[in-house]
């Protein structure tokens, strides 16, 4: 009974040494490319930009965190992205574990901005240069970043809620998928702002399951006859649960999503989605890498106090067969 | 008790035989906890591309993580080894930095008083989960179950409530604040900055295991873990031992919640959740058994440790985050199945 036992540890021990051996290959194999991508430039990777962010590894993060690394390769700078599943803490501590490991620039979002303002302070004074990313428009300059690149949240719903005006629906629902983001509320507020007859609904089993989370949208449509339109927040909320709730409910309603999915583009083409809203996250990943390295290498201070915005750009169907063959490779 | 003072007349009786000292260190619950914390330091000083994992600053970053877990995970080890689970343990974290939030920030009071009714609150919840567990009889797996989505509920509705948002910020605006930042979220030991919570999660370290191990009230953890009928037979206070434990780790989770709320200066309403499962394997992996009856505080402490180095040992590491889970996944099967391992045959003689 023993020896099967002690095999069997063995073997698992062999498993980690394994995962510990390729994890630490996948590192070497990006700097590598990265240092290869910089062969005409010469060697950045000196240079090591952080990218600790709020993101959880989902449909959203996955393209931004694809943007980081594609500017990586073409300057040849070292990259390290982290992600801390929407745990403040997590990234207070990312960032000062950084600071300490020797990150030459600091990339964040900001959707808590008090619980990382210490860690950021750390950062800005040992010297490294922060730029805020996604969240944060609002409080990049109390954090001491030299810009932020990202979509505001507010002008993003107020775009919507022109659009819902020009399709001509008289009230909009807005479901809000997850309960600690505050740039959801923000959207529905923008909306609000410009639309003006909009109503909230928490979903409270957002992305984990979409099906229940149809059910809460429909039960939402089947009690208030007088909704026709949704603006999801999301876009698999968006195709996963507005639109079969729509569908279900029988009555025309008109759908507007915030990002993009392969799916959302695809209903878009087909005419069942009306527009989605684009906030480019592939240029939120990018830009913080490139604004970094001109600052660390030329002194580059750029945006001039202002953010910059990578949306809100839309997506209708005069536009969707661009944006579909951009969104399967993963960068839109 | 008074039956083992009966003389051994058959020298048989297994209780009584001698055991030598390297068996005996066999048999503690934390061994593999420890062996497994070595070698995951080692592979992570390996792996690291820093420079700083094994300095005293990448001490001062990997104890961090752990302490915010430590502190919860030991008198999570002390219910388990009584018997029982709190799933709300997590959750809790949340809901008591928002009590002691809300009540400065919207109900004016000052810093050190909401800390004390917020300590108070807690325990009446531990008290409640307790109480429930016993009245009804359920597994406490189902009633803590209850106790996280009622909680995790009223975090979210009373916010939005009272805030219009989903987060209760400008707790440094609190009169008080800078006081009670200095005991519960500032640091020490300057370059370096160790977080006081490290200070913390040492000392709930060392009274958890001078109570288990020198305390009549340790004795009783163990015997209603282990056996709770036999436990009440023999005089022991099944009801009240199990309620405290889960008192304690309410308030454990509550001085998480206020450290946490100091540090970040705010607090969002869905903080800790999912927490509670960080709480567990670090009991687990430190030797505690999920049936109850068997392991020890320093065990969930050192579990607490993998996970801390882990979480910043892949940062420094700079292994792709798509990966992350996995290689935690990994780490936590390894050192549960070391443990596991070294505890059957150091327990061979018995079983």
């Amino acid at each position: 009974m023993k020896a099967p036992k002690l095999a069997l540890v063995v073997v698992a021990s062999t498993a980690l040494v394994l995962a510990g051996c390729s994890g630490g290959t996948t590192a070497d194999q990006s700097t590598a490319k990265s240092t290869s991508a910089a062969a005409g430039g010469g060697d950045n990777s000196a240079i090591k930009i952080c990218m600790y962010t709020h993101g959880d590894g989902g449909g959203f993060w996955s393209v931004a965190k694809k943007g980081a690394e594609k500017a990586a390769a073409d300057l040849g700078v070292t990259l390290d992205y982290q992600e801390s599943n929407n745990d403040a803490q997590k990234q207070a501590q990312l960032i000062e574990a950084g600071v300490t490991g020797g990150c030459t620039g600091l990339a964040v979002s900001a959707p808590n901005p008090d619980a990382i303002k210490d860690a950021l302070k750390k950062a800005t004074a040992a010297g490294i240069p922060i730029v805020t990313m996604n969240s944060g428009s609002a409080v990049f300059r109390d954090l001491g970043a030299i810009t932020h690149v990202g979509q505001d949240e507010f002008i993003a719903g107020q775009e919507a809620g022109k659009k819902f005006k020009e399709m001509g629906v008289k009230k909009v629902l807005c479901p809000l998928h997850e309960a600690n983001n505050i740039g959801l509320q923000q959207r529905c507020d923008g909306i609000k702002d410009t639309f003006g007859n909009v109503e909230n609904l928490q979903v409270t089993a957002g992305l984990a399951d979409l099906a229940k989370s149809q059910a809460e949208i429909q039960a939402k449509l089947e009690s208030d006859p007088s909704i026709d339109a949704v603006f999801a927040l999301n876009a698999d909320i968006a195709t996963g649960a507005a639109l079969p709730a729509a569908e279900a409910v029988g009555r025309p309603i008109k759908i507007g999503t915030v990002d993009l999915s392969g799916e959302a583009v695809t209903d878009i083409k087909d005419g069942k989605i009306a527009f989605a809203i684009d906030q480019q996250q592939f240029a939120q990943g990018y830009l913080p890498v490139v604004l970094l390295y001109l600052n660390k290498i030329n002194g580059h201070v750029l945006g001039g106090g202002q953010p910059m915005y990578t949306g809100p750009g839309f997506v209708t169907k005069d536009n969707a067969d661009l944006i579909q063959k951009l969104a399967e490779a993963g960068t839109r | 008790m008074s039956t083992t003072t009966a003389p051994a007349a058959t020298g048989t009786d297994e209780r009584l035989v001698a055991v030598s000292r390297f068996t005996r260190v066999l048999r503690r619950p934390e061994l593999g906890a420890l062996l497994g914390a070595i070698v995951i330091y080692v592979m992570f000083a390996l792996v690291d591309t820093t420079g700083v994992f094994v300095t005293i600053a990448g001490t001062a970053r990997w104890t961090d993580v752990a302490a915010s877990v430590g502190i919860v995970a030991v008198p999570v080890a002390l219910l388990m080894i009584s018997g029982e689970f709190d799933l709300s343990a997590g959750v809790m974290v949340g809901t008591s930095g928002l009590f002691a939030g809300l009540l400065t920030t919207q109900y004016g009071f000052s810093m050190w008083p909401a800390i004390g009714l917020t300590l108070l609150f807690a325990a009446g919840i531990g008290l409640v989960n307790g109480w429930l567990v016993m009245l009804t009889g359920l597994p406490s797996f189902i009633v803590t179950l209850a106790m996280f989505f009622s909680l995790r509920g009223i975090n979210l509705g009373v916010t939005k409530m009272l805030t219009d948002t989903v987060r209760v910020a400008g707790i440094d605006k609190v009169p008080g604040y800078d006081s009670a930042a200095s005991v519960f979220a500032s640091t020490f030991w300057a370059p370096y900055d160790f977080r006081t919570s490290v200070l913390w999660w040492l000392a709930i370290t060392v009274v958890a295991t001078t109570v288990l191990t020198k305390l009549r009230f340790g004795n009783w953890v163990y015997a209603v873990g282990g056996d709770q009928t036999a436990a009440r037979n023999t005089g022991v206070p099944v009801r009240r031992t199990k309620i405290a434990m889960f008192v304690c780790t309410s308030l454990a989770a509550a001085l998480v919640g206020i450290i946490t709320l100091l540090r970040l200066k705010s607090m969002q309403a869905g903080q800790g959740v999912g927490e509670e499962f960080t709480f567990i394997i670090a009991a687990v992996v430190g030797g505690c058994l999920l049936t109850g009856g068997f392991g020890s505080a320093i065990g969930a402490s050192i579990g607490a440790s993998i996970i801390g180095m882990a979480f910043i040992g892949i940062a420094y590491a700079g292994w792709n985050t798509d990966w992350s889970w996995l290689f935690l996944g990994v780490i936590l099967f390894i050192a549960v199945l070391v443990n596991t391992f070294i505890g059957r045959r150091a327990q061979g003689a018995r079983k």
